[in-house]
């Protein structure tokens, strides 16, 4: 099969004044979407909160255990909510038309893709980082770590929705992609999770923790530059 | 503005329609008929570049494109206006005025409605409103007169005459309950299935 696409026209001339616009525009438009939908936007909060509550519950109020496994727990809690929260990234967009005049309309996928992954995590992560200190007391985490519980969390969220994309990207064009999702992305996590309560537990124990702060942003520098174009080749694939 | 030469596209194996050739100048309007599932819709979702023809060559020299096609990418939650003026933002196109549009597409009365309280033919007429947003050389236009009322094609046909007058060229596709007839029409019959 031998396929010739000559399109000279489409991506000639967009000027980079234009790409910013449409950038700033989609990320507006999708913080309003999700601000009209505000219940949507709540659940995903309000299971971060079920769930780190639930623990005391089940395991004993014992304040030494509670310290020792609460990076853990949060970390795990913060996990669930965001892959709960993933589908929506793409999935009304792609199933209203909208994804498909995005291609049309020259403006490359992959700062279309990104310009959604921020809005999602807007939405969806920066409230857990918001929310963590709360948590952290009700996990009875010392507080010499509740710096680096916070700070872990605003390095790894943005990581968790920039690969989630990718995995959201591949199941879109399915019926039930969000059991598939969460087993595609649930994987790629682990290390964020080992990296991320790592070092929450060198803080507790009084050792040095930059080095995993350090992977953690090296992490999110390299899957902010790598995510955005596998994710727009995925949804590329889902199109067609 | 658009050329085709024996285009087809595959799905599971199996050629969706027979070889597509045509040649489309400014000015020209491509009419694409056929029967229900004879693959209009895939076929303008070809020109449009979001499939890849399996086969075939396809030279769009038009600078941009603008495609309404049976999802209308309307956002529920937005209002008839917000939903424009993000298009409008997205594509930079600042220089049009949205209410304008809606006016010249009838719906200047129900511009601040959230689209979830539209009719279905409101909300044609708001994604076709998008066509005069930009100002794309190529309309690609699947069922445009679908759940329009009488005065909405009238106008819809009134907007697509200006278009063709101004030197552009559009493809639209329609199993033929209304039908513009004009001197630059080219008619394309699509066939299913592989050639015999």
């Amino acid at each position: 099969m031998n396929t010739q696409v000559v399109q000279i026209a489409q991506v000639t001339q967009v000027a980079q004044g234009s790409l910013s616009k449409a950038f700033f525009a989609l990320l507006r438009r999708d913080l309003l979407l999700a601000f009209r939908r505000r219940t949507e936007l709540l659940f995903p909060v309000i299971f971060l909160l079920v769930i780190i509550s639930l623990f005391p519950l089940g395991i004993g109020p014992s304040p030494e255990l509670l310290a020792r496994i609460a990076p853990g727990v949060i970390w795990i809690a913060a996990l669930l909510a965001t892959v709960i929260s993933l589908d929506g990234l793409f999935r009304s967009d792609f199933e209203d038309g909208s994804l498909e005049q995005f291609v049309i309309s020259g403006h490359p996928l992959t700062l279309i893709s990104l310009a959604k992954i921020v809005a999602h995590w807007l939405v969806a992560g920066l409230p857990l980082v918001l929310l963590s200190p709360l948590l952290a007391v009700w996990m009875n985490l010392p507080l010499e770590s509740l710096g680096v519980m916070v700070l872990t969390l605003a390095l790894g969220t943005p990581i968790l929705s920039l690969i989630g994309s990718i995995g959201v990207g591949l199941t879109i064009s399915l019926k039930r992609g969000g059991q598939l999702l969460s087993l595609l992305v649930f994987p790629l996590y682990v290390p964020i999770l080992i990296i991320a309560t790592a070092a929450v537990m060198a803080a507790s124990d009084g050792l040095p923790y930059t080095a995993f702060l350090g992977l953690l942003t090296a992490g999110l520098i390299t899957s902010l530059t790598l995510a955005p174009f596998a994710a727009a080749a995925a949804l590329k694939i889902s199109l067609s | 503005m658009l050329s085709a030469s024996n285009i087809s596209f595959e799905r599971y194996f199996q050629p969706v329609f027979h070889p597509v050739s045509f040649q489309l100048g400014a000015g020209e309007l491509l009419l694409v008929t056929g029967a229900n599932g004879c693959g209009k819709t895939t076929l303008i979702r070809v020109l449009a570049g979001i499939l890849d023809p399996s086969s075939g060559q396809l030279d769009n020299r038009a600078g941009g494109m603008a495609y309404v096609g049976h999802h209308l990418a309307i956002k529920d939650d937005l209002s008839v206006l917000e939903n424009l003026r993000f298009m409008r933002d997205f594509l930079g196109t600042a220089a049009v005025s949205s209410n304008e549009v809606l006016q010249k597409m009838g719906l200047g009365r129900v511009r601040e409605q959230l689209a979830r309280t539209l009719s279905a033919g409101q909300r044609k007429r708001c994604a076709l409103a998008r066509l005069l947003l930009g100002d794309s050389p190529l309309w690609l236009l699947d069922e445009p007169y679908s759940n329009l009322d009488q005065e909405g094609v009238e106008r819809v046909d009134d907007l697509l005459a200006a278009h063709l007058r101004t030197g552009g060229a559009c493809v639209l596709a329609t199993h033929g309950a209304h039908r513009p007839d004009w001197a630059n029409t080219q008619d394309y019959h699509l066939v299913s299935g592989a050639p015999a």
